[in-house]
């Protein structure tokens, strides 16, 4: 029997204010909090509690048969807390039922694996950390922002100890090869490589609710049989997309939410395809082959591979000062910095610097910026005041001088408070003798 | 085909961009091929850079013998730009106290003319403007008859008078250039007379030609212009030569930030100031240079005084050719401030001399223009901010310098020229099927 696995990413990222550059240095707030909390909250109305709602009934209507795995951001976990604690509750209860995989990657969506080992570990360690805090399931597939992938980041996934990578089945690596198999890395063949079936992905997160598409109307039933009938032979479908499909790219009056609904229904009644989930597939199947990527792969554009991340001069440079000053900033162990500095990793700062015209689905989050130089700009402003403020923390005063100063502090008020005290005294007495 | 054109001023004699762009689409004409170019200005000195077209001057063409013949004609025309009379020639005062003594109709008028009987003109911008564009148009239609071609093409309001005159001798049609319009010289307190005569020109082309949608919007919505006779041409910029090329050398070890324009109201000189002034609070190896004159040059001198930042801010007055290529080649970013730009040809030339550039969007060449920031005019923090990055960014500055160079280099006079050919051939169609009919 065929199996189908269903992956849901859900991340945010954290617009940036406009920082100009007489900031810098004065002011190191970087967020723009109002747009964010709006911006969280509708989406919760209209695509969290619904998604997460209807992925729950599934559970308590199928039991065992309905799974699922979901890749949340360890930044937009801390986001949904602040926010709307609601949705964190949600995913919790999903994560207890046994039936849902959390699955690892970065903590803020980022592109540390572009940078070092090092960067990445520090991103997966706390990525693992937060959703172990979350589920207390230890992740064991990798999922990078816009499915990023070559032989070397499957490396260093494999050494932090991921037995499995989601990556794009891009025609140009599988050529002849079908998608719908499981696949090995080729420096480090215990990694299991699980290819996303890109056209019946991009057929919901994309072309949905689109009616000039030839599709259009896509009913369950019409999915269903794409699903039994794909082109070329498979064990198993991976579909992978944004959890913001429903509701949010696609809106609920679109009908995704019925689609989903009976699609389940569908599957679970045939008797013809089962769910998995990545795991689940990485212990049952045995992998055909290994698989060449020696150039990073991606799920963006027509080429498929990383440009829209770092294919310009501009992008390169705020990578190389971002990753620069790594060392430095945890050598601060200031909670505060390391926040901000993971933060600006967040794959989404680098891809509004793109001059690509963005591809579907990303065309879905637009932008705030007029033109990629003043993201850049914008971007820059901030990276430098992260800086400043990383260098002056070793240039400050030592920590047993800022207790000596607020010591001594401490005893001229106090000296001062016993000055008055014998003032007031005196000033009784004589108010007394009147 | 031969096309007769009118425009105030031709390289060097300029003072604005006005004459760059008239000579920048006769050569592109010239390269296109197939067009014999009369371009009529009213003052020549000879030395102008007329390469594969005939130049003429107004000063030039006798009109004494215009006399018995004109002054049905001059009526009209003369009415057309507010100033009501036919005229005479005269040459001595005593001439004129000769002629005066006569009678004549109502309203004649006498125009003082040379010892060869012709017109005399300065061609400059001074009081007697609107005397000079009215004489300016008697002699174009003196010029209209006595020549063969089959178009007519006047750039902007000074010429258009011109151009309708010589469109109404001939009975040629009539193209108009609109390079600037009075809501952008004025900034809103605009001048009526101008007015009337820019919408008269407008009215009496067969087809208007407007260097940016910006200018092709205020054409139709401020003068009523139906939107199927008026196109979009964007201008171009030269690409320099190889003396021009040649690297020049930097005194000072500072970057440099330039403004260069006419320093007045519509270039939005004080945004510049006010951003100069932003920056210097957070850097000091910087300096600012406004290089042009203008209307405002002395309120600017006291505002930046008054914002103390004299010690890194620069007068250098009107530049004149080699010394602007020079003032930009010495630039790290360029910087055009415009409150109303129609086109703005000067961020071309300095992508095209390697420099980064900053355009508000309320210039017609943001329209076609990727390699540049962009920002509001009166927004002098994000103005302040992109000098800022693009003088502290240095792989932002690099990517303007090289991709704003071909961007620049792609925008060809040629290609502005093949545009406004087939303006020309569309109105002469047009007008053939029209006489047809009739």
């Amino acid at each position: 029997m065929k199996s189908l696995c269903l992956i849901f990413r859900v991340h945010q990222p954290l617009p940036l204010r406009k920082y100009r550059f007489f900031d810098i240095g004065a002011d190191h707030g970087y967020y723009d909090d109002y747009t964010l909390e709006n911006h969280m909250k509708k989406l919760a109305v209209e695509c969290y509690l619904p998604a997460t709602d209807l992925l729950l009934n599934q559970v308590s209507r199928y039991g065992g048969a309905m799974k699922a795995a979901i890749y949340l951001s360890g930044s937009t976990l801390e986001l949904f807390n602040r926010y709307t604690p609601g949705v964190t509750a949600r995913f919790r209860e999903l994560a207890s039922t046994g039936q849902i995989e959390f699955l690892g990657g970065t903590w803020s969506h980022s592109l540390a694996c572009l940078a070092s080992e090092q960067a990445l570990a520090l991103q997966a360690g706390n990525h693992q950390a937060a959703i172990r805090d979350l589920t207390g399931q230890t992740t064991e597939v990798f999922l990078n922002p816009g499915l990023l992938y070559s032989d070397e980041i499957g490396q260093m996934a494999a050494n932090l100890g991921y037995k499995g990578i989601i990556t794009e089945g891009a025609r140009h690596i599988l050529g002849w090869k079908s998608p719908g198999f499981l696949y090995c890395n080729p420096l480090q063949p215990r990694l299991k490589v699980l290819m996303r079936h890109y056209k019946l992905s991009e057929d919901l997160e994309c072309r949905f609710s689109d009616p000039h598409w030839e599709g259009f109307p896509l009913t369950a039933d019409k999915y269903f049989g794409w699903l039994l009938n794909g082109g070329q032979p498979a064990e198993s479908i991976h579909l992978c997309l944004d959890l913001e499909t429903f509701g949010h790219y696609h809106p609920a009056s679109s009908g995704i939410f019925r689609f989903l609904d009976h699609l389940l229904y569908l599957i679970n009644h045939s008797g013809e395809i089962s769910l998995s989930t990545p795991s689940e597939i990485l212990n049952s199947l045995q992998p055909v082959s290994m698989i060449n990527v020696p150039n990073p792969l991606s799920q963006a554009g027509e080429e498929r591979d990383a440009s829209l991340w770092i294919g310009n001069d501009l992008q390169n440079e705020a990578l190389n000062l971002l990753y620069g000053i790594a060392d430095m900033v945890t050598a601060t162990q200031d909670p505060r910095i390391l926040c901000d500095w993971h933060q600006l990793q967040d794959s989404d700062h680098f891809r509004f610097m793109s001059e690509n015209t963005p591809a579907p689905p990303l065309h879905h989050r637009k932008s705030p910026y007029n033109s990629p130089y003043e993201a850049f700009l914008n971007y820059m402003n901030i990276l430098n005041d992260l800086t400043i403020r990383v260098k002056s923390h070793f240039s400050g005063p030592s920590p047993e001088e800022i207790i000596r100063n607020l010591k001594n502090r401490v005893n001229d008020l106090e000296k001062e408070i016993e000055k008055s005290k014998e003032e007031i005294h005196r000033l009784r007495k004589r108010k007394k003798g009147h | 085909m031969r096309v007769l054109m009118f425009g105030w001023e031709f390289p060097p004699h300029i003072s604005g961009g006005l004459g760059t762009a008239c000579c920048g689409l006769t050569r592109g004409l010239t390269e296109v091929g197939g067009v014999s170019l009369l371009f009529v200005v009213p003052r020549a000195w000879g030395d102008e850079e007329t390469a594969g077209i005939s130049l003429m001057g107004a000063n030039q063409i006798p009109v004494v013998y215009t006399r018995s013949v004109e002054k049905e004609t001059w009526e009209t025309v003369t009415e057309q730009i507010r100033v009501n009379s036919p005229l005479l020639p005269y040459q001595s005062p005593e001439e004129f106290w000769a002629l005066k003594s006569r009678s004549y109709p109502k309203g004649t008028r006498f125009v003082e003319v040379t010892e060869a009987g012709t017109i005399p003109f300065t061609g400059s911008y001074g009081p007697t403007l609107f005397e000079e564009i009215r004489r300016y148009a008697l002699v174009a239609g003196q010029i209209a008859i006595s020549n063969d071609f089959e178009v007519i093409h006047a750039h902007d309001w000074m010429a258009y008078p011109a151009g309708i005159e010589a469109s109404r001798r001939s009975g040629k049609p009539l193209v108009i250039h609109v390079h600037a319009t009075e809501f952008d010289r004025s900034g809103g307190n605009i001048n009526s007379i101008v007015y009337n005569i820019e919408r008269e020109g407008m009215e009496a082309a067969g087809r208007i030609i407007a260097v940016s949608n910006l200018t092709r919007h205020t054409i139709i919505e401020k003068y009523r212009i139906p939107p199927r006779k008026v196109v979009t041409v964007y201008n171009a910029a030269e690409p320099l030569t190889e003396e021009e090329k040649k690297g020049i050398k930097k005194g000072i070890t500072e970057k440099i930030v330039t403004f260069m324009g006419r320093i007045t109201y519509q270039k939005g000189p004080e945004y510049f100031v006010e951003a100069a002034a932003l920056v210097l609070s957070r850097m000091e190896n910087v300096r600012f240079v406004m290089a042009g004159s203008g209307d405002m040059m002395e309120a600017m001198i006291g505002h930046a005084a008054r914002l103390g930042i004299t010690g890194h801010f620069h007068f250098t007055g009107f530049l004149r050719g080699d010394d602007a290529y020079r003032m930009l080649r010495m630039s790290d970013v360029f910087v055009m401030p415009s409150v109303s730009e129609p086109f703005g040809i000067v961020p071309l030339e300095a992508m095209l001399a390697n420099v980064p550039v900053i355009i508000s969007r309320q210039s017609g060449v943001a329209e076609v223009l990727r390699y540049a920031i962009k920002t509001d005019f009166w927004d002098t923090y994000a103005l302040a901010d992109a000098i800022y990055g693009l003088l502290n960014y240095p792989v932002l500055a690099h990517l303007f310098t090289e991709r704003g160079k071909v961007e620049a280099g792609n925008l060809k006079w040629k290609n502005a020229a093949e545009e406004v050919l087939k303006v020309y051939r569309s109105l002469l169609e047009e007008t053939f099927t029209k006489t047809d009919r009739t």
